[in-house]
This record gives C-alpha cells, sequence and structure tokens, in this order.
C-alpha cells in the first residue's frame, strides 16, 4: 500500500485559521482511516481497475485538508470530489488547498447538503462528515434557523449544542438520502456523543451496519471514527 | 464552480419544486482549466448526470454544443467534448437564478453559495 502524506498545508496562515477551523486531532484521525480503509486505500494492481468510489462528498470541508487527502488517495480523475461547508471562508481555503495539492475540490457554500438533494440522492459513493461536535449551548450551533449570525464565525466548527449531536443529528437523514448502494459515510464522533447509540438507532432505521473504525485519546476527550455502510449486493468491506 | 458541480445544484428553497433545476446561470465569466482525461471516470459518470440540464446549460454559455441524448460512450471524440465540458469549464463569477421562485446564488471567486435568508429556509 502506497504511503499518502498529510496535505500540504503552507499557503493558510495564521489569518486564515482565525475564521477556519485548523486541522487537529479529529482531522488527523480521519485521514488515518481514509488511508487504512480496505475499499479505499488499494494497492497498485487494484489502484489500476478502480471504479468505486465516482462520487465524494465531504461536509463541512474546513481547510479542505480531508478532501484533498481523500482525492490523492482515490486518484485526483476517477471521483468526483464535491464538499460542502457554511463558512465561505472554509469553502475559499478548501478552492485553494486542493489547488496547492494539484487536485480539484469542488467546494459549494450550502447548509449540510441542502442544494445537492433530490440530484444526488441514492449518489454519493463515499460521504464524509465530522461535524461540529462539542457540546454547547444550542445558540451557538449554525443551522437554518440561527442563519446568518454565528455562521461565518469559527464557533461554528465545533459547536454542537445539545450532547453536541444537534448538527450531526440533522445531518443523519441527509445521509440517508445521499448515500448510494454499497456506498460508505465515515464520520467523526466524541466518545461523549454515545457513538453506540448513534450505530444502533441508524441500524434500526435504515438497516445499515456500523461501527468503530479507529479511535484515540485527543486531551480529556476520546475521539471515535465510525463507518456506516449502505447494504447493497456488491461486496462491501 | 465547474459545470459538472452547476449539474448537481438544485434551488433548496422550502416549497420550491417547480423550475427549480437547473439555475440559470447570469452574467458568467467563464475560464478554461485542464484536467486530467480519464474515459472510465467519464463513462461511469454518464448516469449521474442529468442530460437536458447539462445540454441547455452548455449551449447557453456558448461552450459547446452537446448532442440531445448522450452520445456513444464508446466514441473518443464525444467524450472528449464531455470532458471539456464538465471538468475544463468553469464559472468564475457570476450568479445563478431559479426559474422557479427567483432566488438568486452568487458565484465568486468560483465558489457558489446556495445559503438563503433565514426566513427563506
Ligand atoms: C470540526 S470542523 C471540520 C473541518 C475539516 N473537515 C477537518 O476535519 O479539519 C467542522 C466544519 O463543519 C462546518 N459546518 C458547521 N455547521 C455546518 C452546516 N450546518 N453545514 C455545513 N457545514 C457546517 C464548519 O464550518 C467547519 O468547517
Ligand atoms: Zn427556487
Amino acid at each position: 500500500m502506497p504511503d499518502f502524506p498529510t496535505p500540504d498545508l503552507s499557503h493558510l496562515t495564521r489569518a486564515d485559521f482565525r475564521n477556519v477551523y485548523e486541522p487537529a486531532e479529529d482531522t488527523f484521525l480521519l485521514l488515518d482511516a481514509i488511508e487504512e480503509h480496505p475499499r479505499i486505500a488499494l494497492d497498485d494492481d487494484r489502484q489500476r481497475d478502480r471504479d468505486w468510489p465516482s462520487v465524494c462528498l465531504e461536509i463541512g470541508s474546513g481547510s479542505g485538508c480531508v478532501s484533498t487527502f481523500v482525492a490523492k488517495v482515490v486518484g485526483r480523475s476517477n471521483a468526483l470530489f464535491l464538499t460542502t461547508d457554511v463558512n465561505p471562508h472554509a469553502a475559499r481555503a478548501t478552492r485553494r488547498t486542493g489547488e496547492k495539492n494539484e487536485v480539484t475540490l469542488d467546494p459549494v457554500v450550502m447548509d449540510l447538503a441542502s442544494a445537492l438533494l433530490p440530484r444526488l440522492r441514492r449518489s454519493v459513493d463515499l460521504l464524509i462528515f465530522n461535524p461540529p461536535y462539542v457540546p454547547t449551548e444550542s445558540a451557538e450551533v449554525a443551522s437554518p434557523s440561527n442563519l446568518p449570525a454565528p455562521l461565518f464565525s469559527i464557533s461554528a466548527s465545533w459547536a454542537g449544542g445539545v450532547d453536541g449531536r444537534e448538527v450531526l443529528d440533522r445531518f443523519l437523514p441527509y445521509a440517508d438520502e445521499l448515500l448510494a448502494p454499497g456506498g460508505v459515510f465515515l464520520m467523526v464522533l466524541l466518545e461523549d456523543n454515545a457513538p453506540e447509540e448513534i450505530i444502533t438507532e441508524v441500524r434500526d432505521r435504515w438497516g445499515w451496519t456500523g461501527r468503530r473504525v479507529k479511535e484515540r485519546r485527543a486531551g480529556r476527550e476520546r475521539l471515535v471514527i465510525v463507518q456506516f455502510v449502505r447494504g447493497a449486493d456488491v461486496h462491501v468491506g | 464552480m465547474r459545470l459538472i458541480t452547476h449539474n448537481m445544484l438544485q434551488c433548496p428553497v422550502k416549497g420550491c419544486s417547480k423550475d427549480n433545476f437547473p439555475l440559470r446561470i447570469e452574467d458568467a465569466e467563464i475560464e478554461n482549466a485542464d484536467a486530467d482525461f480519464n474515459p472510465q471516470f467519464l463513462k461511469r459518470m454518464l448516469d449521474r448526470i442529468a442530460w437536458g440540464a447539462l445540454v441547455q446549460t452548455s449551449f447557453s454559455l456558448g461552450v459547446a454544443k452537446l448532442p440531445e441524448s448522450p452520445g456513444d460512450p464508446n466514441d473518443d471524440e464525444f467524450l472528449q467534448t464531455l470532458h471539456h465540458v464538465l471538468l475544463e469549464t468553469r464559472v468564475k463569477e457570476g450568479r445563478m437564478v431559479c426559474n422557479g421562485c427567483g432566488h438568486v446564488y452568487p458565484i465568486r471567486e468560483g465558489i457558489p453559495n446556495m445559503l438563503l435568508q433565514e426566513n427563506e429556509v
């Protein structure tokens, strides 16, 4: 398996990171999960005949670090790498990070995936979200009923509302709409967000298989990467 | 914004359910950027492209004339044209307007902004 370097972010300055989430432990844990994923990172032989994924979508792309990495691992011409973020600074940073690393990302400013449906219904092969997951007051969360006030601010990148689950809970129905048969959804959670509860809930609602694929302690928090796979006839890893 | 992205975007205004796709592009500043030609990827994408919308948009921008229905996926010339339209043609500045409700979505520095005013969500 080839080794993939962490994307070059040297074009982003302190000033950029006043407005855009700076890659941190959660970001890097997600990169590790991607690099070790048996269907995303392929050895050279299988990479040559790759026919999956065709459409990748990252919600809340921030600096663009994760989608840039995905494009490197999947191969820049093998798929479409769409990204969304409510924060226009983040969308610009995402575009620039792609350019700096010689991949093309397609960032759009929007709430979650609101302007991609129903067009992308059951069409996203690889869905990724590192959501704002820190428990906060609801008023700090970026949401349609709360726009535009907090949305340009950096607090939208971490403020997750009650139990840190407000953004996530609002997104899950979108995930159901978006994910293609056999599609993979990778998501970052805190142990405090009760990953097992979410895995059970999603299994009961849509029959998806969910499991922890990676976890790591970061300071006082424990970060967990959860993967969901939508069932399909094809083999899924 | 590449035209492949435009092909995926639809008006998110609540209750706007007629003529909300494709969004009409206005005052577009177009630029071209080379992309690697990958026929396998294009073939895989064919059934995820809203073809009529692409034909209409590409014609209205004067980019290329695409056939009324998708051409032969093994025809190299067709794939080259499709590649250029979908992946190499970008709207750098301009706006998109919903033909259904009239909402305007700006495109700045190549990035479309689909956010709505609070009272419309
Ligand atoms: C924890 S940061 C992750 C950034 C980047 N993906 C990473 O892993 O480093 C969460 C991102 O989600 C964005 N975000 C928050 N609420 C959102 C919403 N409702 N729709 C889209 N993006 C949102 C924030 O602006 C921020 O960029
Ligand atoms: Zn509309």
